[in-house]
């Protein structure tokens, strides 16, 4: 999960790394309300800054400095509601104006090659550091943190010196490095970046923006990082079949898609994806949904009543490789499921079985003779058949 | 030969009295596996009693374990808030082999359970989030279905498990050496890169199939890694040319970031090492098939 810029503010003040007081508004008033507060101690000067999960805030017109409450009303109005990159901001932070000196970047992440803890750390921050690797990759500096160790004093010297900084800020960029590691580790965060991190004209180093993804993985261990979800944009489809702990993606086509086992519902979406071209309209795979290796009936029949829930839903393409569970079990619980839903279930359903029991199962599917089930022996039989349905139906 | 597991592996099954890892050492049991024991704290000196007049020990630490059975094999089936402890207690027995098949857990305690293995040097962690490995014939280590194909001379890699299954089903006419599932995790133990290097040496491998899909770039140095070592035909397929930016696809590692992680990108660069790459698992399959059958010749 990734957070909101506010949310990573508020984990970084809770472990003690240098940030300027922030709050979140959803409206206009709230923001001004907000700006009164936050701007005491600056001369009333705030930024009122667009919360939305992706980059380039900047340029779109996100991020105004306000120097009185007519100018915080103003930003504020225009950047709510405004979209960038297709993220419409419902929120945006008010935080204290601060007077920069000079922009760096320092992040901690996870290294999936070196399956271990990378940090990296540039003098020259506040730009697009993808950018800055690919341009000057000498100005990032790149130290591998070993994960049993993490970032101590000397881990985070090497980083700051590494990235060329001199003794003047040392003190205070290895205080904050030890301060963002401790936001890593004990919020089990997979990212933690600041961009900028700054020293301002009194030569105070202040974590300005704050970019936190959390591994969900490990909530049980933070049973605070639910309230940190944003529920305002997630999609209706993807929270209900959430809470019914279904593994479900929703995307843009037209063919529902069940599956068991992450790696085939993935391949069944491309397979659908291709089947498509060919037939009008170019039908794509409606959703991603994996019910897991265990497709009990109970389980099949949730996956159903979501993907029939979804109105740009034509066909329904169920492939399911009998592995652990038979085939005969897995058809049991379709049937199952669409007694369950009953008037419910109206978009044709195409059943792809194989693997264990799969004689059985595929007899069982013919005998109950649902009107809405066909059943195909080939996943790209399946495929094709799922994506003319669905171009049918147009 | 087959790689990291034969007929004379001995395996112990930690969580071995839990519901799934009952039911599983069953399975494996049933497909002709040698396990020596169960661990469970707290239940040491317990016998568990399975189908076919099997009694399996109970002990109450890895080390009590294999210092009764010199077991060199552990499969992991403890729940995810307790899998890291359950790591590190089969690398301090200094067990050969760890397999961890539970999924879900947190990337922080396989980061530091990953370390802490190859810091001691004693264990080759498999999975998380695995469907293990099996050596069709002779010993089947995890939750992979044993009667889906039998021994043969291909062998396979793959990063999840129901399209291990599939792959398998679908080449069933010749057989595997080893089929292993790594995992779909951020950070798992044993990489494409491990397996390919084994089967390379495997005396009892002809061909590799080796399944990817989105997310890291494990495909891409997989492929660097084949063009410098591995002479025999390779055959690759990658899962999720559709998935969008930024979602997760079921798998915790399977994301395209940006553009980095993108299955087109993998399919490229595999190709580029020379790999043939299938659209789709059938056709992916029917390419190994022109593959042994030209071995045949």
């Amino acid at each position: 999960m990734d957070l909101f810029e506010y949310q990573a503010r508020d984990v970084f003040e809770a472990h003690g790394v240098p940030v300027l007081a922030g709050a979140v508004a959803k409206t206009v008033d709230e923001a001004v309300a907000a700006a009164e507060t936050i701007g005491a101690d600056s001369g009333g000067v705030v930024v009122v800054k667009a919360q939305v999960k992706t980059g380039g805030r900047g340029k779109a017109g996100g991020v105004k400095v306000a120097k009185t409450p007519d100018e915080v009303r103003t930003h504020a109005e225009a950047i709510l509601g405004m979209d960038i990159k297709g993220h419409t901001v419902h929120q945006v932070m008010i935080a204290q104006g601060a007077q920069i000196a000079e922009e760096y970047y320092f992040s901690v992440l996870l290294d999936r090659a070196n399956r271990s803890y990378l940090a990296m750390c540039s003098k020259e921050g506040g730009v697009e550091i993808e950018q800055l690797a690919v341009e000057r990759p000498e100005a990032l500096a790149r130290i591998e943190v070993d994960p049993l160790v993490g970032i101590d004093e000397a881990k985070a010297t090497e980083i700051a010196q590494a990235a060329g900084f001199g003794d003047d800020l040392l003190p205070q960029l290895v205080d904050t490095f030890g301060k963002l590691w401790d936001v890593y580790r004990e919020e089990d965060a997979t990212l933690v970046e600041v961009n900028p991190l700054v020293k301002t004209q009194d030569g105070t180093i202040i974590a300005l923006d704050g970019k936190v993804t959390l591994d969900d993985n490990a909530g049980f261990r933070h049973p605070d990082h639910a309230a940190l979800e944003d529920q305002a944009s997630a999609d209706p489809l993807e929270a209900a079949a959430k809470e019914k702990g279904l593994n479900y993606v929703k995307l843009d086509g037209s063919v529902g898609i069940i599956g068991n086992g992450a790696g085939l519902v993935m391949s069944t979406l491309d397979v659908v994806a291709y089947a498509g071209e060919d037939v009008a309209g170019q039908p794509k795979p409606a959703n991603f949904l994996d019910i897991g290796g265990g497709a009990s009936a109970e389980v099949m029949a949730n996956g159903l009543h979501i993907i029939l829930g979804d109105e740009q839903v034509k066909s329904v393409f169920v492939n399911v490789f009998g592995g652990i569970t038979a085939c005969d079990a897995v058809a049991n619980g379709i049937v199952g499921a669409l007694n369950a839903l009953g008037d419910q279930a109206t978009k044709p359903l195409v059943v792809r079985l194989d693997g264990n029991n799969v004689e059985e199962g595929r007899l069982i599917l013919a005998e109950a003779a649902h009107p809405l089930v066909s059943i195909e022996q080939t996943m790209d039989g399946a495929a094709r058949k799922a994506a003319e349905l669905a171009s049918a139906a147009n | 030969m087959a790689i990291f597991l034969n007929a004379d592996s001995k395996v112990i099954v930690q969580g071995m009295t839990g519901s799934e890892g009952k039911k599983h050492t069953q399975r494996m049991l049933a497909s002709g596996t040698t396990i020596v024991g169960g661990v469970t704290p707290g239940k040491g000196g317990q016998k568990v009693e399975f189908e076919g007049g099997v009694s399996v020990p109970v002990f109450g630490s890895v080390a009590e374990a294999v210092e009764a059975t010199s077991a060199d094999v552990s499969v992991i089936f403890v729940p995810a808030k307790f899998a890291k402890a359950a790591v590190v207690e089969a690398v301090d027995a200094k067990i050969p082999l760890a397999v961890v098949i539970t999924e879900g857990i947190a990337v922080k305690d396989t980061a530091e359970f990953f370390t802490y293995a190859q810091q001691a040097g004693t264990t080759r962690i498999i999975g998380p989030n695995c469907p293990g490995l099996i050596s069709p014939g002779k010993s089947n280590a995890g939750i992979i279905p044993a009667n889906i194909a039998e021994a043969g001379r291909v062998g396979l890699v793959s990063k999840s498990g129901t399209l291990t299954y599939q792959m398998m089903y679908e080449l069933r006419e010749f057989g595997f050496s080893t089929a292993i599932g790594i995992g779909g995790d951020p950070i798992i133990g044993t990489t494409h890169i491990d397996a390919l290097e084994a089967f390379q040496a495997d005396h009892e491998t002809d061909a590799i199939v080796m399944i990817g899909e989105i997310g890291g770039d494990a495909e891409e140095r997989a492929a660097d890694y084949i063009k410098d070592h591995v002479t025999k035909p390779v055959v690759g397929y990658v899962a999720g040319f559709t998935a969008p930016e930024g979602k997760t696809m079921g798998h915790a590692g399977a994301i395209v970031s940006g553009s980095s992680g993108t299955a087109a990108a993998k399919k490229e660069a595999l190709e580029a090492a020379g790999v043939k790459v299938g659209k789709t698992p059938s056709e992916t399959a029917g390419l190994m098939k022109e593959i042994m059958q030209g071995l045949a010749k």
